[in-house]
């Protein structure tokens, strides 16, 4: 029997580094040179398989654009497992805006957060700005996970989501508890489920 | 902040995001902007150092509260109805999806000098010890008519017009004793006043029967409460819009609101720069409330006030089997007042305090100068309160309804216990900004383009 995970994976990083590209890549294979900034998705999942029958699916929450003004709200950092941070392999400075990025997670969000530093765009290597070396140190100093991708040609793309699946904790059971999004885990009320009867009660005032 | 947009908004309280939500869906292009680096508005859940600098910002918070980042304390009272018209947008727009709803516990009344549990549904309203045995066979009665009222058969109407008819009407047939009215329009119909009494029954009616379906749903009370607290509702509409293409920006100071010659709106400036937009929407407390306006113009009234008294407790509410949650209402005929007072509960259980804490909030319209005496009767219930953070809201309400120069207030959230009245304000506003009433359609949306 195979046995399914579910995670809260969250994208980070400044404005165009490629965030939404990276996870079009990873989720549909897809990749679109002149894509505007993210509209209308923001809710992707995809599923890997691990060894042993073991499945992890993550649900990658898109920064929809609000990290542009500062402005990204804490439901979104909430009981997040896991989050990539992105930057651009071309532009120093947006790896400067991903330690801000990751000094706000480790604020935020779980202490217990598997966290991923990616630099994107290798195949732009020709204008490569931040060496391997360098953001290697400053992971390995913050204890994080990295890799290099590049969205465009889908190198590296599935290894660093493979190599978070793997870092998660998937045995421990409080998981369930501290994601909101596992179907069976809902400790709560489920509104939806209740939406057809919503209906049925068009004679009253709601 | 060189470009034009459709609208902008002011203030991410919970129905300017709803409604910025549901114009970005609708293809707006929209700006929405906060003085505050938090979501929210006067709706926010603050965390304790939010908290503290808004209520005393000479201090830090006691480290014996425990941890600041487990905190999110609602700054206004308000439990969602379970069979209400924000369920059934949170629905439609699926927002849901960020979101996990818990159930609020309890439905209290005081009576007599004591609580009791509302019952759960009216048979056992019946059986409850809120009435005498002749009394809950009057009640009976008056609930079986309810329950059997169908608009198009007349045999249902035992010689009622719910259209015509007072309430006082309904109440005299079955013959109910002043104190079973006090329950029945207080505690379920949820009237703040006598007023209602003396109006014709249908709107009574139609809210007896959003409780009762509200309470046959989940159970134990006719509430649902989001976890992390009500400020998640105003975070979840504000992604909602932002997916659409919302810009958002926190932290901004609106120096001015720009219009022509004639009055009309033109922009918004902040930080020296003017952006400009068609139209603006935005809470009282962007358009001169609490401070006489510029130029003459005045473009909110203040209404009435509220008084609220956020209290950290160290138990769970006295007479209330242990709740983790709870709603508890003092009709005002109870404690001779005009207007009922609320107790809104929630605690750890909600994700929205440390362990062993509890958040009550009491509640009701001033009346008087002296507005914390008026609340005495609610804080008495609670038995021994940590800590107490009082406050005394204006409630504002536009003078003109801003077709004229495109510029549209909502409202102040009022002293309901629930969030009916905000999404009546969305609907209001909605219909003069779009120009047509409010449709939900379906979000079809599940993967992106």
């Amino acid at each position: 029997m195979s046995k399914q995970f579910q995670f809260k994976l969250v994208l980070l990083g400044e404005s165009a580094v490629g965030k939404s590209s990276l996870v079009l890549r990873f989720v549909k294979d897809q990749f679109d040179d002149y894509r505007e900034s993210t509209i209308g998705a923001a809710f992707l999942t995809q599923t890997v398989t691990l060894e042993d029958q073991m499945t992890v699916k993550f649900e990658i929450w898109d920064t929809a654009g609000q990290e542009r003004y500062k402005s990204l709200a804490p439901m979104y950092y909430r009981n997040a497992n896991c989050a990539v941070v992105v930057y651009d392999i071309t532009q120093s400075a947006s790896l400067e805006k991903a330690r801000t990025w990751i000094r706000e997670l480790q604020r935020q969000a779980d202490p217990s957060i598997v966290i991923a530093l990616c630099g994107n765009k290798t195949d732009l290597s020709a204008r490569r700005q931040v060496t391997e070396e360098e953001a290697k140190k400053y992971a390995d100093e913050e204890g994080l996970m990295w890799g290099e991708t590049s969205a465009k040609t889908g190198e590296g793309v599935s290894d660093i989501f493979m190599a978070i699946a793997k870092k998660l904790p998937l045995t421990a059971p409080s998981r369930a508890g501290t994601s909101r999004t596992a179907p069976g885990a809902r400790a709560g009320v489920d509104l939806n489920k209740q939406s057809a009867s919503v209906g049925q009660n068009d004679n009253c005032n709601c | 902040m060189d470009e034009e947009y459709d609208v902008i908004v002011l203030g991410t309280g919970l129905t300017e995001c709803i409604l910025s939500g549901l114009l970005s869906v609708e293809g707006k292009k929209v700006l929405h902007m906060d003085r505050n680096d938090y979501y929210g508005g006067d709706s926010a859940s603050l965390n304790l150092t939010q908290l503290y600098r808004k209520f005393r910002p000479d201090q830090s918070p006691p480290s014996e509260l425990g941890r600041d980042r487990d905190y999110a304390v609602d700054l206004i009272p308000k439990f969602i109805i379970a069979s209400g018209e924000l369920t059934r947008i949170l629905v439609h727009t699926d927002v849901t999806r960020y979101l996990e709803f818990k159930q609020i516990a309890g439905s209290f009344v005081y009576r007599d000098g004591r609580i009791s549990k509302v019952p759960s549904t009216e048979m056992e309203a019946v059986r409850s010890p809120l009435m005498g045995l002749f009394e809950k066979r009057r009640a009976k009665k008056f609930f079986e008519f309810l329950q059997s009222w169908k608009d198009e058969d007349p045999s249902t109407h035992q010689g009622i017009d719910l259209d015509k008819d007072t309430m006082k009407t309904v109440y005299d047939k079955f013959g109910l004793e002043p104190g079973t009215q006090d329950f029945i329009g207080h505690a379920m119909a949820l009237y703040l006043d006598d007023d209602y009494i003396t109006e014709t029954a249908r709107p009574t009616y139609n809210r007896i029967v959003l409780y009762t379906s509200s309470m046959a749903r989940y159970g134990k009370s006719p509430y649902i409460y989001p976890l992390y607290g009500l400020g998640e509702l105003p975070q979840s509409f504000a992604r909602l819009s932002a997916i659409y293409g919302g810009t958002y920006m926190l932290d901004k100071t609106i120096d001015e609101i720009v219009t022509d010659a004639d009055g009309k709106f033109v922009g918004v400036t902040s930080g020296g720069e003017t952006v400009k937009a068609k139209q603006v929407i935005g809470d009282p407390s962007y358009f001169g409330a609490g401070k006489i306006s510029e130029g003459g113009k005045v473009r909110v009234i203040e209404e009435g006030k509220v008084v609220r008294a956020i209290c950290f407790l160290k138990h769970p509410i006295p007479g209330t089997e242990d709740s983790d949650s709870c709603q508890i209402i003092i009709p005002q005929n109870q404690v001779g007042r005009r207007n009922d007072i609320y107790i809104a509960m929630v605690s750890s259980t909600h994700n929205v305090c440390a362990k062993d804490i509890y958040v009550a909030i009491v509640s009701t319209i001033v009346e008087t100068d002296k507005p914390e005496l008026e609340i005495a009767p609610g804080l008495k219930l609670l038995g021994t309160i940590h800590d107490k953070f009082v406050s005394i809201t204006p409630l504002y309400t536009p003078t003109s309804s801003g077709q004229g120069d495109n510029i549209f207030i909502t409202r102040s959230y009022d002293a309901t216990s629930h969030f009916e009245t905000v999404v009546e304000d969305v609907q209001d506003v909605w219909k003069r900004v779009v120009g047509s009433d409010l449709v939900l359609k379906k979000r079809e949306v599940e993967v992106s383009n």
